[in-house]
């Protein structure tokens, strides 16, 4: 019986008596759990099958773009150029080597050299991200251009630097723009992106990516958050519809050659290929496997299991490469995105479950600490829809994830305070913002954190709030399943429980018996085009 | 904003300390007998400095200073500038500029609060733009160093009563306030602000500032 229902629909399953156990990741561990019989769990599409030449179809791109003429068409020599790439948040978790981005730098580096081009910048468009460490560099763009480029070609964009940045004036709302000054004073930019989700690249690729804190409070602020329905559909989303404004100043004022890459959604090596597959499809040597990372999971600290998960990278192919004006690029490019990602779902359900995985954007070789494991649940898995959003408001999201109030002092010292100092006083995103968010954004300490070492900047603790803002307003309640504490579930405003089964039983007495529940079988990412 | 930012500055903002200080004035002194003879017994002296200052940052003070005596003031005075070309400037650690001017263009008060000699360090105080400053100063009687400094005696606990007593007489909170310094001994200092940021720390502030949650600035 399964195999039929399995036929109706490869990408969704109802779990029935006979069903095998489902996977859930929670942090760095892998949970089995049997889901009530009748739990629709939803899986991603599989990968689509890589380019068989990424080198060739970026050439192709950029010999043929949409909108503006080919790139060797817009060099002369003693131009000044800037490519700016995208920063270690994308993809995630981090590629094999060769890196997208360095396959797509030594195809245009190549041509500027032909082209007696050599004022040549490489920006990391890391916006207040932190700044990547220079093995991490190295790594991106391989270690011949690295060498050739680093330190004084080849750095990370510094939103902070007195004079290093440029206004380019205001859009019709009253939103102004500035833009780090090295790209403005170019004859040309070229932005080599990566997109994993829709909600990457198009305008907000250097209008976000290479500008400055002021900049960011125009879309990065409640009010947006709270007006976009969804971040994965760019037509509903405010927060897109604002960059599009802003992304137009930038056209206006500098000439941008956007190059887009799609990668597919491989993101499991051959070795834990499995963990991507409906578990009723599992081969003996699937269990095996699983048994086995279970128990090697069980057995280690924490931390090493975080380093050994942070040190295998996915094996993302790209799939299609776009380049020329932004705007007919990113069209492209999402459509595209959209083919990989989107799984057609019919209806909403009562009770959402999602299990959160040792990785987020924001700390790549770092710790999921509290505030980010929100910022993937009310933030991220909650917008993962086009469409209405999977979960019904006033339903219930479940989270698995153990919740340890752990963070990385080095990577994120100013949301150790955002959480400890900020979060018991109030939970209010726009009473966060009006009281604390300068204060936090202008402290000298996490400024030179940010400048000078690897720091997320000062107001980003707040932006990881206000993410979540259009989640925690649509569901009734939030339960944190497997917390290993009180404290940080609360904080948070969210219930606990000890276990899956609990927090099921929780969300059932909340919503009555007959709830449907959902689970997305994550990650891989998908995207539930909801009907 | 009504608040301050306080630095300390040897180990914080430079990676000169005291001794340094003591071995140019030495290397320097009149003579070349004298200048070989005091050199020899500032380095000789170092492990009781060092011991001294692992004990007790008083005890140094009270040991360290006697080796000024009978120095004369204006010569002292004379070689500041010197000092501060030849062994200061090229110790001013890259982050401290911009950690200074990012903080002043938040409005804040830019104060040093230092265990060094005032006469040593006005060169650095007009290089980092700041004119407000508390320093130790040694007692001069005709001229010449006595080997004791004029109290209140700038270290640990003293900075940290300076800071609560200025800010009261600035009308500043303290809770707005923040502080920059390196060492163990600067924890007092530390704890009376509302944002206390360990800065080039030592191994002991270091774990304190992790354990409270403290930011830990580089400014190598």
């Amino acid at each position: 019986m399964p195999v039929l229902r399995r036929k109706l629909d490869p990408g969704t399953v109802h779990i029935d008596t006979d069903s095998a156990p489902r996977i859930i990741q929670s942090g760095e561990d892998f949970l089995e759990e049997d889901l009530p019989v009748g739990t629709r769990v939803i899986y991603p599409k599989p990968p689509i099958q890589g380019l068989p030449n990424p080198r060739g179809a970026i050439r192709h791109a950029i010999n043929h773009p949409l909108g503006c003429d080919p790139l060797h068409a817009q060099l002369q020599p003693g131009m000044k150029i800037t490519i700016a790439v995208d920063d270690i948040s994308l993809p995630l978790p981090p590629m094999v080597t060769p890196d997208t981005r360095q396959t797509a730098l030594e195809v245009v580096l190549e041509l500027l050299s032909d082209h007696g081009v050599d004022d040549i910048h490489i920006i990391v468009a890391n916006s207040l991200h932190r700044k990547m460490t220079e093995g991490e560099m190295r790594r991106m763009v391989g270690t011949e251009i690295h060498d050739a480029f680093y330190p004084a070609r080849y750095y990370c964009h510094d939103a902070e630097q007195p004079d290093g940045l440029v206004s380019l004036g205001e859009t019709r709302h009253g939103e102004h723009l500035r833009i780090n000054r090295r790209a403005c004073e170019s004859d040309l930019v070229i932005y080599i992106n990566i997109n994993l989700v829709p909600m990457d690249g198009g305008h907000k690729s250097v209008t976000v990516g290479l500008c400055d804190y002021s900049s960011l409070t125009h879309h990065h602020e409640p009010q947006t958050i709270i007006d976009s329905n969804g971040y994965m559909d760019p037509a509903k989303s405010e927060l897109n519809h604002k960059c599009v404004r802003m992304g137009a100043l930038v056209d206006e004022h500098l000439n941008v050659f956007h190059i887009e890459t799609v990668l597919n959604n491989r993101m499991y090596s051959d070795q834990l290929e499995f963990l991507g597959k409906n578990e009723d499809d599992f081969t003996e040597l699937d269990r095996m496997k699983l048994k086995a990372t279970m128990w090697t999971t069980s057995k280690l600290p924490r931390a090493m299991k975080r380093t050994f998960f942070h040190n295998i990278p996915s094996p993302f192919e790209m799939i299609a490469c776009y380049a020329g004006r932004t705007d007919p690029v990113h069209d492209k490019t999402l459509e595209r995105c959209f083919d990989q990602y989107a799984v057609k779902v019919k209806g909403q359900c009562d009770i959402l479950i999602v299990g959160v995985p040792y990785i987020s954007p924001y700390n790549v070789n770092s710790i999921l600490n509290p505030l980010l494991v929100q910022v993937m649940g009310p933030g991220y898995f909650f917008n993962l829809y086009r469409g209405k959003p999977l979960v019904r408001e006033g339903g219930v999201l479940i989270l698995c994830h153990p919740c340890y109030d752990d963070f990385d002092a080095k990577f994120h010292p100013s949301y150790i305070e955002f959480f400890h100092r900020l979060l018991p006083e109030t939970r209010d995103p726009f009473t966060l913002r009006e009281k604390y968010e300068e204060e936090f954004a202008n402290n000298p300490s996490y400024i030179q954190m940010y400048r000078q070492g690897n720091a997320y900047h000062g107001a980003h603790p707040f932006f990881m709030w206000y993410w979540g803002e259009n989640g925690r307003r649509h569901v009734s309640k939030i339960i944190a399943a497997g917390a290993e504490n009180q404290h940080v579930p609360e904080m948070l405003g969210w219930d606990r429980a000890q276990n899956l089964a609990e927090a099921i039983a929780n969300a059932r007495s909340h919503l009555g018996r007959t709830a449907e529940i959902t689970m997305l079988h994550l990650p891989p990412i998908l995207i539930p085009d909801v009907e | 904003m009504a608040g301050a930012a306080f630095y300390d500055l040897d180990g914080t903002l430079v990676s000169t300390n005291l001794v340094h200080v003591f071995a140019f004035y030495a290397r320097n002194d009149q003579g070349i007998l004298k200048s070989l003879g005091r050199t020899l017994a500032t380095v000789a002296g170092l492990p009781l400095f060092m011991a001294a200052d692992a004990y007790s940052r008083k005890v140094f003070n009270d040991i360290f200073f006697k080796w000024y005596k009978g120095q004369s003031e204006d010569r002292l005075r004379y070689l500041a500038e010197d000092l501060f070309q030849e062994v200061v400037l090229p110790a001013v650690y890259p982050g401290a500029l911009p950690l200074v001017d990012s903080s002043r263009r938040t409005g804040l008060r830019q104060v040093v609060v230092t265990g060094a000699l005032d006469i040593t360090i006005q060169p650095l105080l007009r290089y980092l733009g700041i004119t407000e400053y508390v320093a130790n100063q040694l007692e001069f009687v005709d001229g010449r160093a006595t080997g004791r400094l004029k109290p209140p005696i700038m270290a640990s606990a003293t900075k940290a009563s300076w800071i609560r007593t200025y800010s009261e007489k600035e009308g500043l909170q303290l809770n707005d306030c923040y502080a920059y310094a390196d060492s163990m001994s600067d924890l007092p200092m530390l704890s009376v602000v509302g944002h206390p940021t360990a800065t080039n720390p030592d191994l002991r502030l270091k774990s304190t500032a992790l354990r409270h949650d403290w930011p830990i600035v580089s400014l190598q």
